[in-house]
C-alpha cells in the first residue's frame, strides 16, 4: 500500500495499481471508457485525464491518463483541477461527434456507461454541426444486435473479444474516426463468449439481441441474485423480468468465480424459462390424457400414492439441494435415487472423494492466477464453458510476471501482450478431439480416454517416481509426458483442469495424482474437475442410490410409484430401459418446469417453478454452495418443487410438512440432516436478515409503472408478493446501502447506471465484492501431507475390429438440456451426428455427411458422418445430450456400419 | 565543405553499387568498427553529438546506450531503419536511399554491432519502388561478400538483414507504429515506456533509426566524434540533408552544414522565390512543424535553435508558403492528410483532426463563423503532447495553431467575404 494525495484528501491505495483503478476504488468518480479492470489499460479514449504535481510548489501541473500513470508514495493529484475538467468535457465532446441522437430507441440507455460518463463530465450540446459518419451494420448471429453509428472507438470490443477471449473472426476495420468493429463478412460470431460484448460495449454498439424480443429497460426490471442452471461452474447471474417472464440475464460478479465475464449459453439460455413448453398447472391422468386438475386434487392424488407405501424418488442433478432434500425425506434415503446415469454417478462421487482427499477444488480465480494448467480429457469449452476463457489468462500469468519484471505493470494491457508475443503458456490439452481452447495450447495430444489417463499417470510419475508407474507407453507418450512434468513442475502455482467431459474414471484418479505430485514437490498446485449440471455435485453429496438400482427394484416389484424430480430419465437411459422401468413402477409423478418425453408418461405432473422463479442452492463444482432466489413469484399454481413435496408431507401429517414454512427452514433440515451439507447454511443470509430494519429492494429506484402496470386489470395497486423465503422484497422501497454479496440483486449507484457500477461493490478494483464474494465454499484441502497416489493405471486403448469405443462430446449449444430449450441457443445447436476420424471414415468407405448405423447394445441410430481429423482409431464420438442416441450411457463400444 | 553523406551520389542518379562504394572507401568503417566493441562504437556516436534526422532529434548514442548488452540480454536483438518517409515535403532519405543504398547498409551494420543486434530489417515506403530495386541489389551485393548473414567479415557475429515494403500509412513512420506494422499488426502506435530498446520488434530489444542518421554512422566511426562535430556550423554536429519545396526558383535537396541559416538555404540553394510571387511563411521540417515567417529568415537550422524561433526542425525539408497561396487552403490540405491518416487510436486525434478538417475546408468554402477560429485553437489545444497517444495529431496542430498566430487576416477574410479571397471567380 501507498499513500497518493488526490484533491487534496490522503488515500491508502495499492502500490501496484494505477491512479484510474487508485480512484475509483475509493469510490472517486472519474469517467473513462477504453479502460476496463479485466482488460486493464490501453490509454486510447484519453477520457480519464487527471493533473499530477511534481510537488508542492508546483502549481500548473500536467494532465495524465490516470489508467496509463502508475500511482507513487506521495503523489500529488487533482480531478477537479479546471484544465483536466475542460479537458475531459473536450474528450467526451470529440466521442459524442457522431453519436445518434437514438437513446430513446436505444436498448443500451438507461444501462449506458456512455449516457453516464457524458452526464458526469457535463458535455450537453452538440457544437459539431458537420454530418455524422455513418456506417453499415451486420448480422451477427441470434445474440448480439450490432448498431455501429453508436460507435466511440474505444476498442474494448476488440480487446475482449481477440484479446482476451482468443476469437479470430472480428477484428478491427478502417481509420481515423471510421474505425469499424466487426466481421469481415456478416455471420455469426464463432467466439462463445461474444455475448459479453454487451457488456463490454460501453454503449449500444452492441446490445442483447435475445432481449430485444422483450425489451424492458434495466430500470424497469425486477432482479434477484441468481445462479446460473447451465452448467457446473455456478456463475452468478442478475435474471430480470417484467411483467412475469424473463427479459434478459446481466452479469453478476463474483470477484472467485465468474468475474466481469459469462458464457453466451448462461447468458442467453435463461429463455427456456419463459418457453411455451412450461408446465403451468398441475396435471392429471385421466381416460389416458394428461389434463389441467386443481392443486388440492393433484396434491390428494399425490399424497394418497405416497401413504400407499413402496414409493421411491428421482432426484435431480438439476434441482436444488433443497428439491432433492424434499424428495429424499418424503421417500426416505433408502429410496432415493440419482437421476443421472450410473456411470457418471460413479465418477462424480470419485470426483467428491478425490477433493475430500486434497487438493480442494479450485476456483475460477485460482485458475486464473495459475501459471501452467493440464487439461486432461476434457473439452472445457463444452462442459464448463467459462472455464475456457478462463485458461485463456491462465497462460498469460507467466508473461505478466515477465513484463513486471521489466518495470512493465500487469495493466499495461499491450505493453504486456507486446512483450510476451505469442509466447504464451504452459497450456497442455489432451482430449479424444479438438477442442475451442486449442489454439491456446502449448500442445495438444489426441488420444483414446485411457490412453489420456495413461498420460496423466506418467506425469504424475515423472514428477514423483513414488507414484505409479505405466508400462508399455510409447516413447512419444513418454517424452510428452515429461515435457508436461517440466512444465508443470517449473511454474509457482501450477493448475491441473480434469472432469465429466470423457466420463473415464482412471482419467479423473490421474489427474489428481498429477495434482498430488505437485503438492509433494511443494508447488501450490490446483485441481478442477468439471461436471454436468448445476448441482451434480450437490446431488453427490446427498449420496442417492444409483438410479440403476431403482430400475432393478422396480423390476422386482418392490416399486408401486415413483417421483421424478425435474429430470428427464430418457437422457439419463436408453429408451428401452426407462420404458420398462416405468412400466413396472407403478404410477408416475413428475416434478418438472418443462414438458419432457419423461413427463409425458406420468400420471400426475406439478408445475415446478423454473429459473428465476425458484429459491434454493446449488453446490458448484467448485464445492461452493450458493443460493439463488426467486426474481418473480410465478403464477397459476408453479411452486418450487421443494414446496410441492412440502405440500405432501403435510397432508401426510409429516413434521416436515409444517416445519418448512420457508426457505431457511429446509435449508436448516438439509444441513442438518446431511453432514455434508452443513455448510451450506452460510451461503447467504436467511430470510431475517434487514439492514437498518430493511429488506433489499429487488426492483431500482427508479423502476416505474408500479401503479399502472396492472391499470387493465383493477386502478387500485395490489399489494406486492410476500417473499417468507428471503431478505429480498418484491418492491424498490428498501435498504439503500449494499446488500452482501449473495443477496445483491443488481448493479446500480447513483450516476453509474451500467454494468460499471460494479466497481462501486468492490473492496478494491476486480477484487471480492464488499464484505465478501458470494458462496460457501464445502471443500477445503485437509491440513499436512498431501493425499497418496490412486493406483489402477488402465491398460492402453485397444481399438476393436468392426467397433468403435463411443465418447461424449459436449457441446456448449445443445447439450445441456434447459438452455438447448432457449431459442436463439437451440439457432446453434448442432444436428445430431457420429464423428469419425479420417482414417476410420475411409475405411468404413464414409464420407463426411453420409449416413451410417451406429448400433450400440442399448440401442441404435441412422446418423450422419462428421469427419473430424485427430479422433483417435478405434474411438467415435457423438454430440452428448443430443440426438436419438443422448439416453445411452457413454462411453460404450459400437459397431458402426453402412447401411445395407 | 564536406558532403560525408551525398559524395559518393552519381550526378546521373545511377546507384553506386557495391565495387564502385568500395573503391570509395566503403565498408571501411564497418571493418573497423569490428575490431572495436559495442561500448565503444556507441559511445563514439554519443560523443558526435549525433542526433536522430527523423525529426524528434534525440541523440542517437544515448538511444542505442539503453539497450541491454551481454550475454544475458534478450535474443534476438533488432535494428530497425526507418524509411518510410511519409512526412509531407520530405524526400531527403530517398535521396540516400537511392543513390548510395551502401551507404544506409554500412551505418546499419556498425549500428548492429553497437547494439549486438542479430536481425536487422528495412522498412521502406512503399511508393519508393527504385530504393527497393538498389537496396534489394546492395543487399545482395553485401550478402555474397559476407558483409551481411553469419560470421559478418569474419567478427563472429550475425546480422540478417532484410526489406520490407511498407503497406503505406503515414503511421507507419512512427516508431512504435512501424513495429506493429513489421510483425504484421495495425500500425497504431504503441505506448511508451516501455520502450523499444527494452520492449520492441516481437517483444525484443530494438532501435529504430531514421535513414540520414544510419547513413551517418559509418563517417563518425571512420573519421571520428571531433570530424564530425567540425562540420557543423553550430553545437548540432553534422551535416544535413535540407530540402526545399513550394513556388521557389530551384526545388531540392542539398546536403549542407548543419545550423546553416534559411535565408541562405532559401536565397542561395532554393534560388529564391519565383518571379512574381513573394515569400510569406515556412514549414521548417515538413507538414508537421510549425509555420516560421518573415522574421525568422536568420534563423540557423537546427534542432536548437529552430525550436528557439517556435517550430521544430523536424525532418529539416522546408515547405514554402507564398502570397499566392491561401494559407487556409494550405493548411485544410495538410489538415485533411493528417486526419486522413489517424490510425483511430486515441479520440483527441480522430475526432479533433476530422473536426478541424471539417471546419477548414468550411472557412476556405465561406461557410466558416466567427467562433471557428477559437474552436480551431481549442482542438489543437485538446491535440497538444501528452494529451494523445502519439506525437501525430501535436504534429498535425503545429500547422493550424502556427497559421491562426501568423495568418489570422487571412482566416478572417474568408469569414468577413464567405469565400476564399484567393480563388478566382468569387
Amino acid at each position: 500500500m501507498t499513500a497518493i494525495i488526490v484533491d487534496k484528501k490522503t488515500f491508502e491505495v495499492d502500490a501496484r495499481a494505477n491512479l484510474l483503478e487508485a480512484c475509483l476504488g475509493h469510490g472517486l468518480d472519474l469517467p473513462y471508457f477504453c479502460w476496463h479492470p479485466a482488460l486493464g489499460s490501453v490509454g486510447a479514449c484519453r477520457q480519464c485525464a487527471v493533473k499530477v504535481y511534481r510537488n508542492e510548489q508546483d502549481t500548473r501541473g500536467r494532465i495524465v491518463m490516470a489508467c496509463m500513470t502508475a500511482v507513487a508514495p506521495n503523489m500529488l493529484v487533482s480531478i477537479a483541477d479546471p484544465e483536466a475538467r475542460q479537458f475531459r468535457a473536450g474528450i467526451i465532446e470529440g466521442l459524442m461527434m457522431s453519436h445518434p441522437h437514438d437513446c430513446p430507441v436505444c436498448d443500451e440507455g438507461g444501462q449506458c456507461h456512455l449516457q453516464d460518463m457524458t452526464v458526469m463530465t457535463g458535455h450537453n450540446y452538440r457544437r459539431y454541426e458537420f454530418p455524422k459518419r455513418t456506417f453499415r451494420n451486420q448480422n451477427l448471429g441470434p445474440f448480439l444486435n450490432h448498431e455501429m453509428n453508436r460507435c466511440i472507438q474505444c476498442y474494448r470490443c476488440t480487446r475482449f473479444y481477440n484479446e482476451y477471449a482468443g476469437g479470430t473472426d472480428f477484428a478491427v476495420l478502417k481509420l481515423r474516426n471510421l474505425v469499424y468493429f466487426g466481421r469481415a463478412q456478416e455471420g455469426v460470431l464463432e467466439s462463445e463468449f461474444a455475448g459479453n460484448l454487451d457488456e463490454v460495449c460501453p454503449t449500444g454498439v452492441f446490445t442483447d439481441k435475445t432481449a430485444k424480443q422483450h425489451y424492458t429497460r434495466k430500470w424497469d426490471l425486477t432482479f434477484a441474485p441468481s445462479i446460473c442452471p447451465h452448467c457446473a461452474l455456478g456463475c452468478n447471474l442478475s435474471p430480470g423480468e417484467r411483467y412475469g417472464t424473463l427479459r434478459r440475464v446481466f452479469n453478476r460478479y463474483n470477484g472467485e468465480v465468474n468475474g466481469y465475464f459469462l458464457c453466451d449459453r448462461g447468458r442467453f439460455g435463461y429463455e427456456h424459462a419463459n418457453s411455451d413448453r412450461r408446465i403451468r398447472a398441475p396435471l392429471a391422468r385421466s381416460d389416458g390424457r394428461l389434463a389441467p386438475t386443481a392443486k388440492a386434487e393433484a396434491l390428494d392424488r399425490f399424497s394418497d400414492l405416497a401413504a400407499a407405501g413402496k414409493i421411491i424418488g428421482i432426484g435431480s442433478p438439476r434441482a436444488s439441494i433443497e428439491a432433492n432434500f424434499a424428495l429424499r425425506t418424503l421417500v426416505g434415503a433408502q429410496n432415493f435415487y440419482a437421476g443421472v446415469a450410473d456411470s457418471a454417478y460413479r465418477l462424480v462421487a470419485l470426483m467428491v472423494s478425490l477433493l475430500r482427499e486434497g487438493p480442494a477444488p479450485s476456483s475460477l480465480r485460482d485458475i486464473e492466477h495459475s501459471d501452467a494448467a493440464l487439461v486432461l480429457g476434457e473439452d472445457v469449452t463444452g462442459i464448463a464453458p467459462r472455464m475456457a476463457l478462463t485458461l485463456r489468462q491462465t497462460i498469460r500469468r507467466q508473461g505478466i510476471r515477465n513484463a513486471e519484471k521489466l518495470g512493465i505493470p500487469g495493466w499495461q494491457d499491450h505493453a504486456v501482450r507486446e512483450l510476451a508475443q505469442n509466447d504464451h503458456g504452459p497450456l497442455y490439452i489432451a482430449s479424444p478431439y479438438s477442442t475451442r481452447l486449442d489454439d491456446a495450447a502449448t500442445e495438444t495430444h489426441r488420444a483414446a480416454p485411457d490412453d489420456i489417463a495413461r498420460l496423466g499417470f506418467a506425469v504424475a510419475h515423472q514428477l514423483d517416481p513414488a507414484s505409479p508407474e505405466v508400462s508399455g507407453l510409447s516413447a512419444d507418450a513418454l517424452a510428452l509426458a515429461g515435457r508436461i512434468a517440466k512444465a508443470l513442475g517449473g511454474a509457482e502455482k501450477p493448475v491441473v483442469v480434469s472432469g465429466a467431459s470423457t466420463e473415464n474414471e482412471a482419467v479423473v484418479r490421474a489427474a489428481a495424482n498429477v495434482a498430488r505430485a505437485l503438492a509433494k514437490a511443494g508447488k501450490s498446485a490446483g485441481l478442477a474437475f468439471t461436471m454436468e449440471e448445476a448441482n451434480s455435485l450437490g446431488l453427490a453429496l446427498m449420496e442417492p442410490r444409483p438410479l440403476g438400482e431403482a430400475f432393478e427394484a422396480a423390476r422386482r416389484g418392490d416399486v408401486q410409484s415413483v417421483v421424478v424430480l425435474e429430470n428427464d430419465l430418457y437422457r439419463r437411459a436408453p429408451a428401452a430401459a426407462v420404458d420398462a422401468f416405468l412400466e413396472a413402477a407403478g404410477r408416475l409423478v413428475v416434478i418438472d418446469s418443462l414438458d419432457t418425453p419423461t413427463g409425458a408418461k406420468a400420471d400426475l405432473v406439478l408445475p415446478a417453478a423454473a429459473f428465476g422463479e425458484a429459491d434454493g442452492t446449488f453446490v458448484s463444482s467448485e464445492g461452493r454452495a450458493q443460493r439463488f432466489f426467486r426474481v418473480f413469484a410465478p403464477h397459476d399454481d408453479i411452486q418450487e418443487s421443494w414446496r410441492w413435496l412440502r405440500d405432501v408431507l403435510a397432508l401426510l401429517a409429516r413434521p416436515e410438512g409444517l416445519a418448512w414454512t420457508n426457505l431457511d427452514k429446509i435449508v436448516e433440515g438439509a444441513a442438518r440432516g446431511i453432514a455434508a451439507l452443513a455448510g451450506i447454511r452460510d451461503a447467504a443470509p436467511g430470510a431475517g436478515f434487514r439492514i437498518a430494519g430493511a429488506k433489499i429492494p429487488r426492483e431500482p429506484h427508479r423502476f416505474s409503472g408500479r401503479t399502472s402496470m396492472l391499470a387493465n386489470i383493477g386502478v387500485s395497486e395490489p399489494k406486492p408478493p410476500e417473499d417468507p423465503d428471503s431478505a429480498l422484497s418484491f418492491t424498490m422501497e428498501g435498504a439503500e446501502t449494499q446488500p452482501p454479496a449473495p443477496l445483491l440483486p443488481f448493479f446500480w449507484t447513483a450516476g453509474w447506471n451500467s454494468m460499471q457500477a460494479v466497481n462501486k461493490f468492490q473492496e478494491e478494483i476486480a477484487g471480492p465484492l464488499r464484505g465478501g464474494d458470494a458462496g460457501a465454499r464445502l471443500f477445503e484441502s485437509p491440513a499436512g501431507a498431501a493425499a497418496g497416489y490412486r493406483n489402477a493405471v488402465p491398460a492402453a486403448f485397444a481399438p476393436r475390429a468392426g467397433e468403435w469405443l463411443i465418447v461424449p462430446r459436449h457441446h456448449i449449444f445443445g447439450s445441456e438440456e434447459l438452455s438447448a430449450r432457449a431459442p436463439a441457443i437451440a439457432q446453434l445447436a448442432p444436428q445430431p451426428y457420429v464423428a469419425l476420424g479420417p482414417e476410420d471414415a475411409a475405411a468404413l468407405g464414409a464420407g463426411e455427411g453420409a449416413a451410417v448405423e451406429v448400433r450400440a447394445e442399448a440401442g441404435a441410430a441412422r446418423l450422419p458422418v462428421r469427419i473430424e481429423p485427430g479422433l483417435p482409431r478405434g474411438v467415435a464420438a457423438l454430440p452428448a445430450g443430443l440426438g436419438p442416441l443422448c439416453g445411452i450411457s457413454l462411453p460404450v463400444w459400437a459397431r458402426i456400419e453402412l447401411p445395407r | 565543405m564536406e558532403t560525408p553523406l551525398t559524395a559518393k551520389i552519381r550526378p546521373d542518379g545511377t546507384m553506386v553499387d557495391l565495387a564502385a562504394y568500395e573503391r570509395a572507401g566503403g565498408y571501411e568503417a564497418a571493418r573497423k568498427a569490428m575490431r572495436m566493441s559495442p561500448a565503444e562504437i556507441t559511445e563514439e556516436v554519443k560523443k558526435s553529438n549525433l542526433r536522430g534526422r527523423g525529426g524528434a532529434g534525440f541523440p542517437t548514442g544515448q538511444k542505442w546506450s539503453f539497450v541491454p548488452l551481454g550475454p544475458d540480454a534478450p535474443r534476438p536483438k533488432y535494428l530497425v531503419a526507418n524509411g518510410d518517409e511519409m512526412e509531407p515535403g520530405t524526400f531527403k532519405d530517398r535521396v540516400l536511399l537511392e543513390g548510395d543504398p551502401h551507404g544506409l547498409l554500412e551505418g546499419m551494420i556498425v549500428a548492429a554491432r553497437a547494439i549486438e543486434a542479430d536481425r536487422g530489417y528495412i522498412f521502406l515506403r512503399g511508393e519508393y519502388t527504385d530504393a527497393a530495386e538498389r537496396l534489394e541489389r546492395a543487399l545482395q551485393e553485401a550478402g555474397a561478400k559476407g558483409y551481411l548473414g553469419k560470421n559478418i567479415f569474419g567478427s563472429g557475429s550475425d546480422f540478417d538483414l532484410r526489406l520490407h515494403l511498407s503497406g503505406g500509412r503515414y503511421m507507419c513512420g512512427e516508431e512504435t507504429g512501424l513495429l506493429n506494422a513489421l510483425e504484421g499488426k495495425r500500425a497504431n502506435p504503441r505506448a511508451k515506456p516501455p520502450f523499444p530498446q527494452v520492449s520492441g520488434l516481437f517483444g525484443k530489444p530494438t532501435i529504430v533509426q531514421n535513414i540520414e542518421t544510419l547513413s551517418n554512422v559509418p563517417h563518425i566511426i571512420a573519421k571520428g566524434a571531433e570530424w564530425f562535430k567540425g562540420l557543423a556550423l553550430t553545437p548540432d554536429a553534422g551535416t544535413k540533408l535540407y530540402g526545399a519545396s513550394g513556388k521557389v526558383k530551384k526545388p531540392g535537396c542539398w546536403e549542407l552544414p548543419m545550423g546553416t541559416p534559411m535565408r541562405e538555404l532559401l536565397d542561395v540553394y532554393a534560388g529564391g522565390m519565383r518571379e512574381g510571387v513573394k515569400f510569406r511563411g515556412v514549414l521548417p521540417g515538413g507538414a508537421s512543424t510549425d509555420f516560421l515567417t518573415v522574421d525568422h529568415l536568420d534563423v540557423p537550422m537546427d534542432f536548437t535553435q529552430v525550436a528557439k524561433a517556435g517550430s521544430r526542425l523536424g525532418t529539416g525539408t522546408m515547405i514554402v508558403l507564398d502570397d499566392k497561396t491561401c494559407p487556409v487552403g494550405m493548411v485544410h490540405n495538410l489538415t485533411h492528410f493528417f486526419s486522413q491518416e489517424s490510425c483511430g487510436w486515441c479520440t483527441p486525434c480522430w475526432s479533433g483532426l476530422r473536426w478541424a478538417e471539417e471546419m477548414l475546408w468550411a472557412i476556405e468554402e465561406g461557410r466558416g463563423s466567427a467562433s471557428d477560429l477559437d474552436r480551431l485553437g481549442y482542438i489543437c489545444g485538446m491535440m497538444a503532447p501528452g494529451n494523445t497517444f502519439c506525437a501525430l495529431a501535436p504534429g498535425a496542430a503545429e500547422p493550424i495553431q502556427s497559421a491562426l498566430k501568423f495568418f489570422r487576416d487571412d482566416f478572417e477574410r474568408h469569414l468577413r467575404y464567405k469565400h476564399c479571397p484567393w480563388r478566382d471567380g468569387r
